[in-house]
C-alpha cells in the first residue's frame, strides 16, 4: 500500500459530533471506548449479510469478536454512531504497519442513505488528524456504487483499480 | 481426480499444500502444482518452486511440479485446458489489516475466466 494523493484534504471535524439525519433522527458519533464493545458485538449480530465487503464482517458471534478484537484498541482509532440509545454505525482506522492507516465503516441498514455514514467518515478522519494520522486508504468493491461515491465526497481519490476492487487514499496532512 | 494446485510467492504454500494432499490422500486424486512468482516484482519462481518440492517430500506425497511463466492467471488457465484436469486449486488470498480478503490478481483472474471447476481454499 504505497500511494496516496499528493496534495492533503482539508481539515476534519473531530468528535463528538450531533446531527439530525435525513429519517429526522437525532445522532450522536463519538469516540468509541471499551464499553461499547458488547453494543458493536450486537449491531454485527444484526448486520445484514447482504452488507459484508469482502469478508468482513464476519457472521458468526464467535468471529466477530475475534475480528472486533483485531480492529479495535488502543493502536486503532475508532468512532460510533449512536441513534435511539443503539450503536448503528461504526468507523475505525487499523494500522498498517508501514505508517498509514487502513478504513472501514458500517452502518447498520435501518440507518443506510440517511447521511450517518459521511458524518461517521468525516468525524473519524477529523479524530485521526488530531492523532497525527497523514494516509488513510481503504479498498472497495468495483460495483459498490454508494460506497464509492461516499469515499470520494469526503476527499478520497482511487489509487488503483486493477482487479475486482478499487484502492482509495487519502492525505490528511503534508 | 486430477487436481491442478496453483502456488504463486504471496500464498501462504505450506497451508495450501497440506489441505490439497490431504484431501488427495483420502480421494486418491492426482496432483499437479503450478508454481508462478507473485504480484510484485522481483518474487522468485525457483524459490517458491523449492519450498513446494521440500514440502512435498516433508508430507510424503508424489506430485508433478510445474513452472508458469508470464502472466499466472492465464497461463493457469491455459495449463488446466491443455491437460486433462478436473478441478483448478488456488489459494484463498491474504487478510489486509482490516481483516478484509485480498485475493491475488492471479486468483481472481482464475476465478472470473476459468473453464473448468474452481476451489479457493479457506
Amino acid at each position: 500500500m504505497t500511494q496516496f494523493p499528493d496534495d492533503p484534504a482539508g481539515e476534519f471535524p473531530p468528535p463528538p459530533r450531533e446531527f439530525t439525519d435525513r429519517e429526522d433522527r437525532l445522532v450522536t458519533v463519538r469516540t468509541a471506548d471499551e464499553d461499547d464493545y458488547e453494543a458493536l458485538v450486537g449491531m454485527y449480530v444484526e448486520f445484514d449479510p447482504e452488507d459484508r465487503a469482502q469478508g468482513i464482517p464476519p457472521s458468526r458471534e464467535d468471529a466477530i469478536r475475534e475480528w472486533l478484537d483485531a480492529v479495535t484498541g488502543p493502536d486503532c482509532p475508532t468512532v460510533v454512531a449512536v441513534a435511539d440509545g443503539d450503536v448503528v454505525g461504526h468507523a475505525m482506522l487499523v494500522p498498517d504497519g508501514d505508517g498509514a492507516y487502513e478504513l472501514a465503516i458500517f452502518v447498520l441498514q435501518p440507518y443506510q442513505s440517511a447521511g450517518i455514514g459521511t458524518e461517521l467518515l468525516q468525524t473519524l478522519l477529523g479524530l485521526a488528524q488530531e492523532e497525527g494520522i497523514d494516509r488513510v486508504w481503504l479498498t472497495v468493491e468495483r460495483w459498490n456504487d454508494p460506497a464509492v461515491r461516499l469515499y470520494h465526497s469526503v476527499g478520497f481519490e482511487t489509487t488503483e483499480e486493477s482487479g475486482l476492487e478499487l484502492e482509495m487514499g487519502i492525505r490528511l496532512a503534508e | 481426480m486430477n487436481l491442478l494446485l496453483g502456488i504463486g510467492a504471496s500464498d501462504d504454500a505450506g497451508a495450501a499444500l497440506e489441505a490439497v494432499v490431504g484431501r488427495a490422500r483420502e480421494a486418491g486424486d492426482d496432483l499437479t502444482v503450478a508454481v508462478y512468482a507473485g504480484d510484485d516484482e522481483g518474487d522468485d519462481v525457483a524459490a517458491v518452486e523449492r519450498r513446494v518440492r521440500d514440502h512435498l517430500a516433508e508430507l510424503g506425497f508424489e506430485a508433478r511440479v510445474e513452472r508458469v511463466e508470464g502472466d499466472p492467471g492465464s497461463q493457469l488457465i491455459e495449463l488446466a485446458d491443455a491437460g486433462d484436469y478436473d478441478r483448478l486449486v488456488i489459494p484463498g488470498g491474504t487478510r489486509s489489516p482490516m481483516g478484509k480478503v485480498r485475493l491475488s490478481d492471479a486468483a481472481e483472474f482464475v476465478l472470473l475466466n476459468a473453464r473448468s471447476s474452481v476451489t479457493l481454499l479457506r
